[in-house]
């Protein structure tokens, strides 16, 4: 008889296929498609960008395990860490300098990820805790936005020139290519006094496609929403999240948006702009930092589409989504303890139910 | 199953694993040859372990009584061959922790001599009273695994006036074919011994629920059920857990059993089929309990099956029977999903062991732990509604009464939430780990209340005494006094008579 007989082991004696990693994989499949069309319109720089990024997400989760003793190979072959860099790089600016990516892939996994325990502890999305932290740190690399230049075109830089954009910031040559994101241009063109209905028109060229100025993960809305579509018919994701967060923006947009035109973008706008698909999909979704009951995850995606409504609408920065999952992460331990699924045999309150009835 | 039934009429909860139970549902029952030497353990039921009656030494043929019922919930053991008892000792007991019970050995003298039956030729003339005596003393009780001894259920069930028997044909736990076969092979016993349990606890319609991926089996009891309307066939879908009471009840009536109730409360009563089978062979026959169809099938079987096979037959020998490829990496008693690993081969058949696994180093195969990650998959799969990944984070922290308070104790360990779980953390482990602790507290509190109570009755009783005592001593000495005082009265005024007297 083999060895392992004599040891008793719990049912169930059978287990699913599925791992942690496999997870993590399918996920970053289903980014691929809107990242490989953010590289072709943003070319190398955009490639340097999202690999120093994740790669700095990588050093720093090894280092905090080394740091710890404990072996760094297994949990990076999770592939969290990757996908922390991978969700990261999606939403930064695709030429910013090579230090934004270092620093907050670092900053993703270090501060905002293994200080809490590592994988399944942290209370904070690491994506958008480093998200904000550069943000707030180094606002004008964070909003410096360039217009598409798609690979191989007369316009983009080279291989050369991309890692010259990459290492020493934006070139000379390229000055022409600054630009702003849509939600920026407006934002400013409202604070200067001038509506919406006359800024509109001279707004950067936006195709319906998604070649517009953003990170990678703003100008392929349509993939990341296909990448979405994907997960939930794999059971990665439910789609309660998505849809209660699209509609939490959507809802006071089309309302205020019918109200006064000329103050208030129209919901479409809203739904394609910045970072509202990758976050609905990909970022509020994260398991880790939301709440797992149907109706917990209905009232968290609705608080994470309101906030970034309300943020984009009347605070000071033209971009409100990962400020938006930020106070809701903090919002889901308390959401986890109010709303319960129902019990077998129980009312909604955990009190037995008559025989009767 | 289309698209549509499978969108919306798939329940809600549970698993669907992998079944494996073809090939080896398919392949024909076959007979264990008579072994040399049977085990019976005295405790192969819910509640007290019978009490032996025989002696070592004694002749005793097939069917006779070995051990009789040992309180109102327990139930006897019969000899499963003709032949001599050759010891009343321990035996291996089939629980992971290997510990031994006692068991009464009989050597088999291949007589196959029944004692005298007493077959019952219409058992719906009989009192259902008399069904539930007949039925506890051939030693019924449930086949599916949970071994609660079946008269005691009759007698509740028509204490509670139950409308509804179901049959229990799901047989959701992968690999098993047992009651698949049963149905297939025997579906006369089981539809009459359904209708026998219905008149036995005065039920008017039995609900057969048949996971549907037991075609055969649906067909056959279709037949044998077909000239009584008040026996339905109802096929469900074959999801992991549907041959849970509480599941099956759900499915097939809609109606919910209550947290801390019975089945019965709601007018259902849960018999499985191959119980239904032996109640049949109890009452029709007369034969008490001492054969059981047994699955033996995993991947180190050469040739997996159902065998029909006396109790008290050791593993190994049933293994021995089918054959095997390779030495098994683990041995199962039950189902994959909830189990009991044994440590050996040297343990007995019991009354509740519905298949024997033997799992090759691929099946027996444990992936290690990793962190939850908060997917919610067995939230999703936990067939109560409760919160798996909440509970084993506060039992993993030492708080227990913090899992209480996520009802743990509703949990019905069917292992869904283990299953399904990616980072393969072993969540019914930590349940059943504080299930047990919170037992032994709750038993060394009622302990220590029970002492305390009794602690403060001796002193209440000590201080009733003392004040009793001191309430004598003071009524004696008032006593005292008093005649003192009438004493000195009447001596008072004989004095002053005789003082008169002398004036």
């Amino acid at each position: 008889m083999s060895h392992s007989i004599g040891i008793p082991v719990a049912a169930p004696h059978t287990t699913t296929s599925n791992s942690a990693g496999r997870v993590m994989a399918t996920v970053m499949l289903a980014l691929a498609p809107a990242t490989l069309f953010g590289f072709w319109l943003y070319g190398w720089p955009a490639i340097y960008l999202w690999t120093i990024t994740i790669a700095a997400a990588m050093l720093g989760e090894a280092f905090c395990l080394r740091l710890m003793g404990q072996p760094a190979a297994p949990v990076l072959w999770d592939g969290s860490a990757a996908l922390t860099g991978w969700l990261l790089a999606l939403s930064l600016p695709p030429w910013a300098p090579w230090w934004i990516g270092a620093f907050g892939g670092l900053f993703a996994t270090v501060l905002s990820k293994q200080i809490f325990g590592g994988l399944g502890q942290n209370l904070f999305n690491p994506a958008m805790v480093a998200r904000v932290a550069l943000l707030i740190s180094f606002p004008v690399q964070m909003t410096a936005w360039v217009a598409p230049t798609p690979l191989f075109s007369a316009a983009a830089p080279g291989l050369i020139d991309g890692l010259h954009i990459t290492l020493r910031g934006m070139q000379p040559g390229f000055d022409g290519m600054a630009s702003a994101s849509l939600l920026g241009y407006a934002k400013t063109e409202l604070s200067r006094g001038i509506d919406l209905a006359q800024s509109l028109v001279h707004a950067p060229v936006q195709a319906w496609y998604g070649s517009r100025p953003g990170s990678l993960g703003e100008t392929a809305a349509w993939l990341i929403v296909a990448g979405g579509v994907a997960m939930m018919f794999l059971r990665i994701i439910s789609w309660h999240i998505p849809v209660a967060m699209l509609a939490g923006i959507a809802l006071p947009a089309v309302i205020l948006h019918s109200v006064d035109p000329a103050r208030y973008l129209d919901a479409s706008t809203h739904l394609f702009s910045g970072g509202a698909m990758l976050g609905a999909f990909f970022i509020a979704t994260d398991y880790v930092t939301s709440p797992n009951t149907p109706r917990g995850q209905l009232i968290f995606g609705a608080g994470c589409g309101l906030l970034t409504w309300i943020i984009r609408t009347f605070a000071g920065y033209p971009e409100g989504v990962a400020f938006a999952v930020l106070l809701m992460n903090s919002l889901t331990p308390i959401i986890d303890s109010y709303v319960k699924p129902r019990i077998y045999g129980r009312d909604r309150k955990g009190a037995a139910l008559e025989p009767g009835k | 199953m289309g698209i549509f039934d499978r969108i919306f009429k798939e329940p809600r909860w549970g698993v669907h694993p992998d079944d494996h139970k073809r090939p080896a549902a398919d392949v024909p029952l076959r007979t264990l040859p008579p072994p040399a030497r049977v085990y019976m353990p005295l405790n192969q039921h819910v509640g007290a372990a019978a009490r032996p009656i025989v002696l070592v030494g004694q002749q005793v043929l097939k069917g006779q009584v070995l051990a009789e019922a040992g309180g109102n919930i327990s139930a006897p053991i019969h000899a499963p061959v003709s032949g001599t008892i050759s010891a009343i000792g321990e035996v291996t007991a089939p629980h992971p922790s290997g510990l031994g019970f006692t068991a009464i050995t009989v050597d088999n003298d291949y007589r196959d001599q029944w004692i005298a039956l007493d077959p019952v030729a219409d058992p719906f003339a009989l009192a259902p009273e008399e069904i539930a005596k007949r039925t506890a003393a051939a030693g019924v009780v449930g086949l599916g695994g949970a071994t609660f001894p079946s008269a005691v259920k009759f007698a509740l069930g028509k204490r509670l006036a139950v409308e509804t028997l179901i049959v229990n044909g799901g047989e959701c736990e992968p690999y098993l074919s047992s009651d698949d076969r049963i149905m297939r092979d025997h579906a006369y016993q089981v539809v009459d011994g359904a209708r026998i349990v219905m008149h036995a606890i005065g039920a008017k319609e039995a609900l057969v629920g048949i996971e549907d991926n037991k075609p055969e089996a649906i067909a056959a009891m279709r037949v044998a059920a077909a000239p009584y309307p008040e026996v339905k066939i109802r096929p469900v879908p074959a999801r992991y857990p549907m041959g849970s009471d509480k599941q099956l009840i759900q499915t097939l009536t809609g109606k919910e059993v209550p947290a801390d109730a019975r089945a019965a409360e709601v007018g259902v009563l849960v018999h499985n089929v191959s119980t239904c089978a032996a109640v049949h062979k109890a009452i029709r026959l007369g034969q008490p309990l001492v054969e059981r169809i047994v699955t033996i099938n995993g991947g180190a079987v050469a040739n997996p099956g159902n065998i029909y096979a006396p109790l008290g037959v050791l593993v190994d020998e049933l293994l021995d029977f089918c054959g095997r490829k390779e030495d098994p990496a683990r041995l199962i008693l039950g189902g994959p999903m909830m189990g009991t690993p044994l440590h050996h081969g040297k343990i007995p058949l019991v009354k509740g062991a519905s298949g024997i696994l033997a799992f090759d180093a691929a099946e027996a195969h444990v992936p290690e732990a990793g962190p939850c990650i908060r997917c919610g998959s067995c939230t999703k799969a936990c067939p109560m509604g409760l919160l798996p990944l909440e509970m084993a984070a506060r039992i993993r922290a030492g708080d227990l009464e913090a899992a209480e308070g996520f009802m743990l104790g509703d949990c019905i360990s069917c292992g869904c939430c283990a299953y399904v779980c990616p980072s393969h953390i072993p969540l019914v482990q930590y349940f059943s780990h504080a299930k047990g602790e919170l037992y032994t507290r709750e038993r060394a509190k009622l302990r220590s209340e029970a002492t305390k109570r009794l602690a403060e009755a001796r002193i209440a009783r000590l201080e009733r005494d003392a004040k009793e005592k001191a309430e004598v001593a003071a009524r004696r000495k008032a006593e005292r006094e008093a005649a003192k005082a009438a004493a000195a009265a009447a001596a008072k005024p004989a004095a002053t008579q005789a003082q008169g007297e002398t004036a």
